[in-house]
């Protein structure tokens, strides 16, 4: 059963990944959680947050970011990806909520990063019929080794909470993780700034994983609740496509499902995955 | 003007914006952060339903909770056509209130289930699925008999009723809580026939009809 297959890829496992939203850990109860495979327990007391693994009960890396509780089952080899915008005072920096999802966390990311689903997925919001072109855009590697796609641009006939019509938004994205993948769009409010979605994907197990999506947006014309209201309006729409995705893992072969060009960016990250030896979630290139 | 407090992921909110889309009744929506605020449990919530749950409408001052409930009143007041829930007819009453109630179980069931898996609520999981199987058989077989009797819907009357819209969210929705509908033939094609409905209107989650009519 490939459930049960632990991590032994060195670039997951010595990395953070999110566990615990922590607002639901209440204060000395114990919570239980699963990460690469691995069940955990998670407590937070008077001194910090305490993560062992339920097999040999022996404490693992563990930190609070962001409002979430994150841990690494290996030894951290670097720190948590840093996002300037959660710093900005004049945005909400709130959880868009967690939710769990039965398909590998890598075609998550992989989902969050295509715009040819918009007008089917989500009609009327991100996408519309006729408008339909995903137009050609850039994509390369940062010196930081992510991959970042740009001048990624389409018609959203309600692109936010705030829009009030149909526009072109530009976004870019960028994979900063394996299971970590941002996306950079136009506020309609403020045209020369960007709201910016982390989605912090949480890799259960092979085939299934919880979405952590990190929300920094622009506080201008819009409360929390609103904001968080809209990601989960759209992310209830990915849902049920993503856990009807098959295989359940993310081929990382070449020839095993046939991109076209609107999907440059997927092609991008799945070489990427190969070249950092990601095989947890996914299925390897045959050789 | 009526007033929903609402939540977008919620099938027992859905099935009164269907309803009143269906009926083309104009409401507002008071979002409630469900998740993971927590809100529908805050101190100003409980004021307004003490059981803090959703939905909740308040029309012109009438407040009232529980989502089978709601669409009774929001037929009996609003329906023009006196079809979606028809009050001088005695045995069409008692088989939508039969159905109602058996609603209220596909949710402690499929949609406990759909909680679980997606948000994570504390529930006996096998359990919620095994209880939704059986009830999603009896409604297969109901629907399947039916269709053999040329009724096409769940009460027995020429039309969909508000029984109809009370049982479909949460079947809807059951693949989210690792229910799967393969196995109900029958119930796929009542689902597919209450999607063509005038006035369909879909949540997150549910998809419209596809375009090609249905055979």
């Amino acid at each position: 059963m490939t459930m049960d297959r632990t991590c032994g890829d060195p670039v997951l496992v010595n990395d953070w990944h999110i566990i615990a939203d922590l607002t639901a850990l209440p204060h000395g109860r114990i919570r239980m959680a699963r990460l690469l495979g691995v069940d955990l327990t998670a407590k937070k007391s008077e001194t910090g947050y305490t993560v062992k693994r339920l097999d040999t009960n022996e404490p693992v890396a563990a930190t609070e970011r962001y409002g979430f509780l994150w841990a690494c089952l290996g030894t951290p080899e670097r720190d948590i990806v840093t996002i300037p915008e959660a710093a900005e005072t004049d945005r909400h920096i709130i959880s868009g909520g967690s939710i769990g999802v039965r398909v590998s966390g890598l075609r998550a990311v992989e989902n969050f990063l295509d715009m040819g689903h918009f007008p089917f997925v989500h009609t009327g919001s991100l996408g519309e019929e006729p408008h339909t072109e995903v137009q050609p855009y850039k994509v390369h590697l940062t010196e930081g080794d992510e991959v970042l796609a740009t001048e990624c641009r389409f018609f959203q006939p309600a692109a936010s909470p705030t829009a009030s019509g149909g526009m072109m938004v530009d976004y870019v994205y960028k994979v900063v993780r394996p299971y970590t993948v941002a996306l950079y769009k136009s506020n309609p409010v403020q045209p020369d700034r960007l709201d910016v979605i982390f989605l912090f994907v949480q890799p259960v197990d092979e085939e299934s994983c919880i979405a952590h999506p990190l929300l920094c947006y622009l506080k201008d014309g819009i409360d929390a609740a609103g904001v968080r209201a809209f990601m989960q309006f759209i992310f209830g729409q990915d849902k049920p496509i993503l856990e009807n995705q098959l295989p359940k893992r993310l081929p990382l072969d070449a020839r095993a499902e046939t991109p076209i060009r609107a999907d440059a960016v997927s092609v991008y990250y799945r070489r990427w995955l190969r070249d950092h030896g990601v095989t947890y979630g996914a299925i390897p290139a045959r050789h | 003007m009526i007033k929903l407090y609402d939540y977008e992921l919620s099938g027992n909110c859905y099935k009164l914006r269907l309803l009143m889309s269906i009926l083309g009744v104009e409401y507002e929506t008071v979002p409630v952060d469900f998740y993971p605020g927590r809100e529908h449990k805050s101190a100003w919530f409980l004021r307004v339903n003490p059981l803090g749950q959703l939905p909740v409408v308040d029309d012109d001052g009438l407040v009232l909770r529980d989502a089978q409930a709601i669409l009774v009143y929001l037929a009996a007041r609003y329906d023009t056509s006196g079809t979606w829930y028809p009050r001088d007819d005695a045995r069409l009453l008692g088989e939508i209130s039969q159905w109602l109630a058996f609603a209220d179980g596909i949710t402690a069931t499929a949609s406990a289930a759909r909680l679980h898996d997606g948000l994570f609520y504390d529930v006996d999981i096998d359990a919620c699925r095994a209880g939704a199987h059986r009830l999603f058989r009896i409604l297969d077989e109901h629907l399947w008999f039916g269709e053999q009797e040329g009724r096409d819907w769940l009460c027995g009357a020429a039309h969909p009723t508000i029984a109809d819209i009370a049982c479909f969210p949460y079947v809807m929705l059951s693949e989210e809580g690792g229910i799967s509908r393969q196995d109900y033939p029958a119930i796929r094609r009542w689902c597919d026939r209450l999607k063509r409905v005038d006035g369909f209107i879909v949540m997150s989650g549910i998809f419209p009809a596809s375009r090609a009519r249905a055979a």
